[in-house]
């Protein structure tokens, strides 16, 4: 029999509704899984156990009633932890916001809640977003449910290996440069970033503003849909905000690809990819085509471009944003005789290796006289970019790709070397800066039982036929298997 | 491209205190990613404009009314040190001569 913890959103809500569980079940059954699972994962920094289990019981209250909220409604939802949350403690996994607890909630905090969904805790991170394995968190690494000593992917690790073990339905992740994509497609889940500004980002501890987004984390593409309805649309808080109609995505959902053009993005393989991700990337095109789909090579020459234009980005924005943690209005103070010496101290004790590279880098980058050589022709080449997908989407409706170039790596791997922790998104990047929305699906595991990600990228407000393709890849690839730790034979 | 840093000036105008070994180090892991970075300046960019924005956007703007804001209380009690209504932090005139 199918644990409670192991259901879509879809399939929990129709149970939901005939009256066979309450969403305090399907609360009690996240934390059981998270009972057996969080000593070896550390998906959570916080789980906000009493306000979870109050906000059940309104939720069976509300039902009773006839009050029903959408398909989010009694729903246990996790948060990565740099979206705030008002009273509970939100870190971004940094030594330097320890204890802080925001006075206001993010608005997709607030559009969940209005969802109906219960929140369950505030997932573990690398700091700041800035990471690809979820180990760059001052309170230590989140582990992958395939195999523990792997990472899970990163930046939004914890959200990913919550879901992916059930101990939430569903989670939100942030999306810099892949921090969505990537881990979803080592813990074999369903991760997507929107196009950018299609979901406010007030609240979201900021990392790189022209390149964030926040994006849900689910088991189903289905359920993807759901969460992204629930987060989507504009809000006067957030300037960036985009102003128009959310597309509809759920209404073309089951549409099939028969008739569509695919392109396969040729830079997107070779040199460093491993050859069970190139071979299952390859069998799932084939599915596609054989479905009806028309199968479209297609160059994307500036991507080669990409990852070293996303490096002198986001840091140089990164040192921006960063600024603002500086010892006076919240977090962390060290002692200094002087401002200066308090905050030079406070900056240097509060934040952690590799926040503290990106921002010297960024620094360096908008420095005068370098800034034309590196920030300046790197906002160049983005555009370079944008007009080599927008030439390619002339010609085919979707694009598609490996999510990353290898599956989980084992803890400690790539640490000690940026550059090759740096590679990991070099698949996803391109879409960050070209503000498009894609997506990973899990579509098969490697020769060594770890999960691989298909990703599908769709032009400029093109969620509809992105998630019209991720819907055919999961349905023609058929994965459904489940990592060890989610069954209580795997925790014991 | 060799990338030329003066990395203590770096670390000062980032507003953080590392010392001399620490200094080394980060100043050869960024001499690395810049000169992998510094590929963009092989790319002929002439007459590209650059991006600002993902999205074509103009400025956001609202009606000047004034609506509520945080409590003060309650953004105040997050403040490492506070003096009444204010933030305190260390003397900083000094700083200036």
């Amino acid at each position: 029999m199918t644990d409670l913890a192991d259901l879509s959103i879809a399939e929990a809500g129709r149970r939901l509704r005939s009256g066979e569980v309450s969403a305090a079940d399907l609360l009690e059954a996240v934390r059981r899984r998270a009972t057996m699972s969080e000593a070896q994962l550390h998906a959570f920094l916080t789980l906000d156990t009493e306000a979870a289990a109050e906000a059940a019981e309104a939720a069976d209250e509300a039902l009773a009633r006839g009050e029903d909220h959408g398909p989010l409604h009694g729903i246990p939802v996790a948060l990565k932890d740099n979206m705030v949350t008002r009273g509970v403690e939100t870190t971004a996994s940094s030594r330097i916001l320890a204890g802080y607890r925001p006075p206001y909630d993010a608005t997709v905090v607030e559009r969940l809640r209005a969802a109906g969904a219960i929140l369950v805790g505030k997932t573990n991170l690398d700091e700041f977003a800035m990471g690809s394995s979820t180990e760059n968190s001052a309170y230590g690494p989140t582990r992958n449910p395939w195999d523990p000593e792997r990472v899970p992917g990163g930046s939004s690790g914890g959200s990913a290996a919550s879901v992916s073990v059930g101990s939430s339905f569903a989670a939100l992740g942030s999306d810099t440069g892949g921090s969505i994509r990537q881990p979803a497609a080592l813990c074999g889940i369903v991760g997507m970033k929107p196009t950018y500004g299609l979901v406010s980002r007030y609240g979201l501890i900021a990392f790189a503003s022209s390149l964030d987004q926040i994006g849900p984390l689910t088991r189903t593409v289905e359920d993807s849909v759901t969460v992204f309805e629930a987060i989507a649309g504009h809000d006067p808080a957030d300037a960036t905000s985009y102003r128009g109609d959310v597309p509809d995505v759920r209404a073309a959902l089951e549409g099939g690809v028969e008739g569509l053009r695919i392109g396969v993005v040729q830079e997107f393989s070779g040199e460093g990819y491993e050859a069970d991700v190139e071979e299952d990337f390859r069998r799932v095109v084939g599915l596609l085509e054989g479905a009806g789909a028309e199968i479209v090579e297609i160059s994307l020459p500036s991507v080669e471009y990409a990852l070293s234009a996303y490096y002198l980005i986001a840091p140089a924005e990164c040192s921006a944003n960063l600024a603002r943690f500086d010892g006076v209005r919240y977090g962390l103070r060290e002692e200094g005789a002087s401002v200066e010496q308090m905050m030079a101290a406070t900056r240097r004790d509060g934040f952690g290796p590799e926040v503290t590279r990106r921002i010297l880098l960024g620094t360096y980058s908008l420095s005068a006289g370098y800034y034309d050589a590196f920030y300046g022709q790197a906002q160049k080449v983005r555009t370079l970019v944008a007009r080599d997908f927008a030439a390619a989407y002339e010609r085919v409706d979707a694009l598609v790709s490996p999510t990353s170039p290898t599956t989980a790596f084992p803890l400690g791997a790539k640490t000690a070397d940026p550059l090759a922790m740096y590679l990991s998104d070099v698949c996803t990047l391109p879409s960050n800066l070209a503000g498009d929305p894609a997506i990973s699906v899990p579509t098969a595991l490697d020769r060594s039982g770890l999960p691989i990600g298909f990703q599908v990228l769709a032009p400029t407000l093109g969620e509809p036929v992105m998630f019209r393709v991720a819907r055919a890849v999961e349905a023609l690839a058929g994965f459904d298997a489940r990592p060890g730790l989610a069954t209580s034979e795997g925790a014991a | 491209m060799p990338v030329d840093i003066d990395i203590a000036k770096v670390a000062r105008l980032a507003r953080i205190g590392l010392d001399a070994e620490e200094l080394e180090r980060y100043g050869a892991q960024l001499g690395d990613i810049l000169e992998h970075a510094g590929r963009v300046q092989a790319l002929d960019t002439d007459g590209v404009p650059p991006t600002a924005h993902p999205l074509p956007m103009v400025n956001a703007l609202r009606s000047d009314e004034v609506e509520p804001s945080l409590e003060r209380d309650e953004v105040l009690a997050q403040a490492p040190e506070r003096e009444g209504p204010y933030f305190r932090v260390p003397a900083f005139l000094e700083d200036e001569a």
